[in-house]
C-alpha cells in the first residue's frame, strides 16, 4: 500500500507540471500584463521596458515559468490587483470554498444516496420515475437560475435568509448556498446509485445472500449497498475537486468570497498572479482528490488491493 | 429483529410416509412482452434423507426454474407460480410466511451454485460470508463464527484454512471457489441442499474432486441432494435416482441403474446415445436432432414430438400423462415412470 501511494505521488509531479504550464501559458503569454495595468492610457514606454524587467516578462516563457514555480515553492504568490500578497486572498478564500463543498457534499451523500438507494430497489415504481423526471430537470436547469430564484424566494420573499452572505461565511449561511451548488451532482449521484443498485439488485452474489436466508435488512445493507456505493463514492471523491473550483456561479449569487469570487475578480482585473497562483492551488486539490478516490477505491474493493 | 435461535420448531422429526422434500405438480411461467414463457409445467418429485436426485435437462427444461422456486429466489416478476405445492417435511414452503420461510433458507434447505466467482460476494472475505451463517441463524459472535468458518473450510480440505479465511473469493481458485461454496451450503447441516450444476464451470480434472466431496459429505450428513446437471457423466456415478426434464416437464424418472440400462422415453435414449464413447471412434457423434422448443410456443401434445422419430398422430395431439413403467408382463418396476405413448416398445424393443 505505501509502494502504491509513492508511485502515485510520483505519478502526480507530471501531471502537476503539465497542468500548470499550460495555464501559466495561456495566462501569461495570450495577453500584456503590463499595458492591461496602465488601461486605455497606454504606458510611458520606459516605464513599460522596466516594468517589464522587474517581472521577467522580458525573458522566454519557460524560463518565466520556471522562475514563476521557483516563487511559488518558497511561497510568494506574487501581489494581487489590490496590493495585497495573493496568499492573504487564498486564506480568507480557501476556508469559505471548503465549507461551501463540504455543506454540498453531505447534501449529495444524504439525499443523492438515499434517493439513489430507494429508487434503485423500486425501479418502474412512481416514485421511481417522478424521482428520474426531478433529476433530469435539475440537470437540465443552469444552475444561475435555480440559484437565483432560491435566493428571490427564501431570501427576499419569504426572509428565511439573508440574500447575501456575510463575509465571514458562517455555516449556517451557506447551507442554502451549498444546496444550490450540489444539486446538479445530486442528481447524478442519485442516477449513478440508482443504476449501481439496480444493476447489483439482479447480481447472482445477492441471490446467494437471499439463499443463505438472510433477512432482507442485512441482504440490502451488508451485500447489496456494500458494491453499490463503490462508484458512488468514486464519484464524490472526484467531486470534492469540481465543487471547490466550479462554485464560481453559486460564489457569485449568493455574495460568497470565496475562491469563485477570487478567481472571477482576477480574469476580470487581468490580475495574473491571482489567476494562476489559485489556479495552481486547485490543480494541487484536483490531483489529491483523485488520488483519495483511488485509495478509497482499493479500501472499498479487495479484487483492486491485491491485484 | 430477533434472531430465533430455538431451530426445533422448524424441524420436526421425520413422519413416515411423508417426503422430507416433495414438489407437487408445480406451474411457473414468466411474463414477457411477447406473451408467457411456460417454464415449468407440472413438476413433481421427492428427494428423501441421504437420497440423491439428479435432475437432467437441457438449458431451458426448467430444472434451475424449479430449483430457484424451491428456494424461494425466483424473481417475481418476470417469474410467476401459477401452481403447486412445495412440501417440506409435509408444510407448504409457498403458503408459509415469508419469515418463516426465511429460517428454512440455508438452514434447512441450502442452495450450491454454479458459478462460485459470481455468487459469492467479492468485497467480503470468504471468512465473513461463511460465518455469517452462524451469525444469522445461530445468533453466534463474530469471533465464534469465524472459528467455525475456518472449521468448515477445513472441511471441505481447503489448505491452510486459518490463514486463508481472511482472503476474498477471487484470491481462490475455481475448485477451492466451489469448495468454500460447498462449505456454506453445508453450514448449518441442512436437511436438503440443491446443488445446481456445481462442476460445470470447473476444469474437468477438479470437476471429479469436487463431485466426490460433495458426495462424501452428503452420506456423512444423510442429507437429501438434488443435483440439476446436463452431465450424464457425473449423474451415473452418484445419483440414486433420476429425473429427466424436457420443456419444463419430467417426462422419465427411474433409478440410476435402470434408466442407464434401458430409458423408457425417446429423449432418455437420444441422450444417452450422445454420449462420446471410445468403441464408437472415428464414427460420427450421434445427436437429437433439432433443437429445444421455444418457451413461449411449447408444441402441442407431446414437447418432444419434432424432434422424435417414433412421433406418430397421436404425439402431436395429446400430452402423454406420466405414466408408471411396467415390465412386458405387467409386473411393476419400482420407481420408473415415463411420458411417453410409446414407452413400452421404447424399452422393451
Amino acid at each position: 500500500m505505501g509502494r502504491y501511494v509513492l508511485r502515485r505521488l510520483i505519478q502526480m509531479i507530471p501531471v502537476f507540471v503539465g497542468a500548470t504550464f499550460l495555464i501559466f501559458v495561456m495566462v501569461y503569454a495570450l495577453g500584456d500584463p503590463v499595458s492591461a495595468l496602465f488601461g486605455d492610457r497606454g504606458p510611458d514606454p520606459a516605464t513599460a521596458k522596466a516594468l517589464r524587467e522587474e517581472f521577467n516578462l522580458d525573458k522566454p516563457v519557460w524560463q518565466q515559468y520556471l522562475l514563476y514555480m521557483g516563487d511559488i515553492l518558497t511561497g510568494d504568490f506574487g501581489t494581487a490587483f489590490n496590493g495585497e500578497p495573493v496568499t492573504a486572498l487564498m486564506d480568507r478564500a480557501f476556508p469559505i470554498s471548503f465549507r461551501l463543498m463540504v455543506t454540498a457534499l453531505v447534501f449529495e451523500m444524504l439525499i443523492g444516496i438515499t434517493l439513489g438507494v430507494i429508487t434503485g430497489l423500486r425501479r418502474g415504481r412512481s416514485l421511481d420515475t417522478s424521482v428520474l423526471v426531478l433529476t433530469l430537470a435539475v440537470i437540465a436547469v443552469p444552475t444561475f437560475v435555480l440559484g437565483t430564484t432560491a435566493q428571490y424566494f427564501l431570501g427576499v420573499e419569504f426572509g428565511w435568509i439573508d440574500p447575501a452572505v456575510s463575509p465571514d461565511a458562517r455555516l449556517d449561511e451557506l447551507i442554502v448556498p451549498g444546496l444550490i451548488l450540489s444539486l446538479v451532482s445530486l442528481a447524478y449521484v442519485t442516477r449513478l446509485t440508482r443504476t449501481s443498485v439496480a444493476e447489483n439488485t439482479r447480481a447472482d452474489y445477492i441471490r446467494t445472500a437471499v439463499a443463505k436466508g438472510l433477512p432482507r435488512r442485512r441482504v440490502t445493507v451488508r451485500h447489496l449497498l456494500r458494491n453499490s456505493l463503490i462508484p458512488v463514492i468514486t464519484y464524490l471523491g472526484a467531486d470534492v475537486g469540481t465543487l471547490m473550483a466550479g462554485a464560481i456561479v453559486t460564489e457569485r449569487i449568493f455574495n460568497i468570497q470565496g475562491v469563485g469570487y477570487q478567481l472571477y475578480q482576477g480574469i476580470l482585473r487581468q490580475n495574473s498572479p491571482t489567476v494562476v497562483g489559485f489556479v495552481v492551488v486547485l490543480v494541487l486539490i484536483f490531483l489529491l482528490a483523485n488520488l483519495l478516490v483511488d485509495l478509497m477505491y482499493a479500501v472499498l474493493d479487495p479484487r483492486i488491493r491485491y491485484a | 429483529m430477533p434472531i430465533d435461535m430455538d431451530k426445533t420448531d422448524v424441524t420436526e422429526a421425520d413422519t413416515p410416509g411423508v417426503p422430507l422434500l416433495e414438489v407437487r405438480d408445480l406451474h411457473v411461467e414468466f411474463r414477457t412482452r411477447e406473451g408467457a414463457a411456460k417454464a415449468v409445467n407440472g413438476v413433481s418429485y421427492t428427494v428423501d434423507a441421504g437420497e440423491t436426485l439428479a435432475v437432467l435437462g437441457e438449458s431451458g427444461s426448467g430444472k434451475s426454474v424449479t430449483a430457484q422456486t424451491i428456494m424461494g429466489i425466483l424473481d417475481t416478476p418476470p417469474g410467476r407460480i401459477t401452481g403447486g405445492e412445495i412440501l417440506f417435511r409435509g408444510e407448504d414452503m409457498l403458503t408459509m410466511s415469508e419469515e418463516r420461510r426465511r429460517t428454512i433458507r440455508g438452514d434447512k434447505i441450502a442452495m450450491i451454485f454454479q458459478d462460485a466467482l459470481s455468487a459469492l460476494n467479492p468485497v467480503l472475505s470468504v471468512g465473513y460470508q461463511l460465518g455469517e451463517m452462524f451469525r444469522v441463524h445461530r445468533g453466534m459472535s463474530r469471533k465464534d463464527a469465524k472459528a467455525k468458518a475456518v472449521e468448515l473450510m477445513d472441511r471441505v480440505r481447503i489448505p491452510a484454512a486459518k490463514e486463508r479465511v481472511n482472503d476474498f473469493p477471487h484470491q481462490f481458485s475455481g475448485g477451492m471457489r466451489q469448495r468454500i461454496m460447498i462449505a456454506m451450503a453445508l453450514a448449518l447441516e441442512p436437511d436438503v441442499i440443491i446443488a445446481d450444476e456445481p462442476t460445470t464451470a470447473l476444469d474437468v480434472t477438479v470437476q471429479a474432486q469436487v463431485m466426490d466431496l460433495l458426495a462424501e459429505l452428503q452420506r456423512d450428513f444423510t442429507m437429501g441432494l438434488i443435483l440439476i446437471t446436463h452431465d450424464l457423466g457425473v449423474v451415473a456415478d452418484v445419483a440414486d435416482k433420476i429425473a429427466v426434464m424436457y420443456a419444463g416437464r419430467i417426462v422419465e424418472s427411474a433409478p440410476v441403474e435402470e434408466l442407464y440400462k434401458r430409458p423408457a422415453h425417446p429423449y432418455t435414449k437420444g441422450l444417452l446415445d450422445s454420449i462420446p464413447r471410445l468403441d464408437h471412434k472415428g464414427k460420427e457423434l450421434y445427436a437429437i436432432k433439432g433443437l429445444p422448443p421455444s418457451l413461449m410456443a411449447i408444441p402441442g401434445g407431446c414437447a418432444f414430438n419434432p424432434r422424435c422419430a417414433r412421433a406418430r398422430d397421436i404425439c402431436r395431439t395429446e400430452v402423454p400423462p406420466l405414466a408408471d413403467v411396467t415390465e412386458p408382463d405387467g409386473t411393476p418396476i419400482g420407481g420408473r415412470s415415463s411420458a411417453c405413448h410409446f414407452w413400452k416398445e421404447t424399452i422393451h424393443g
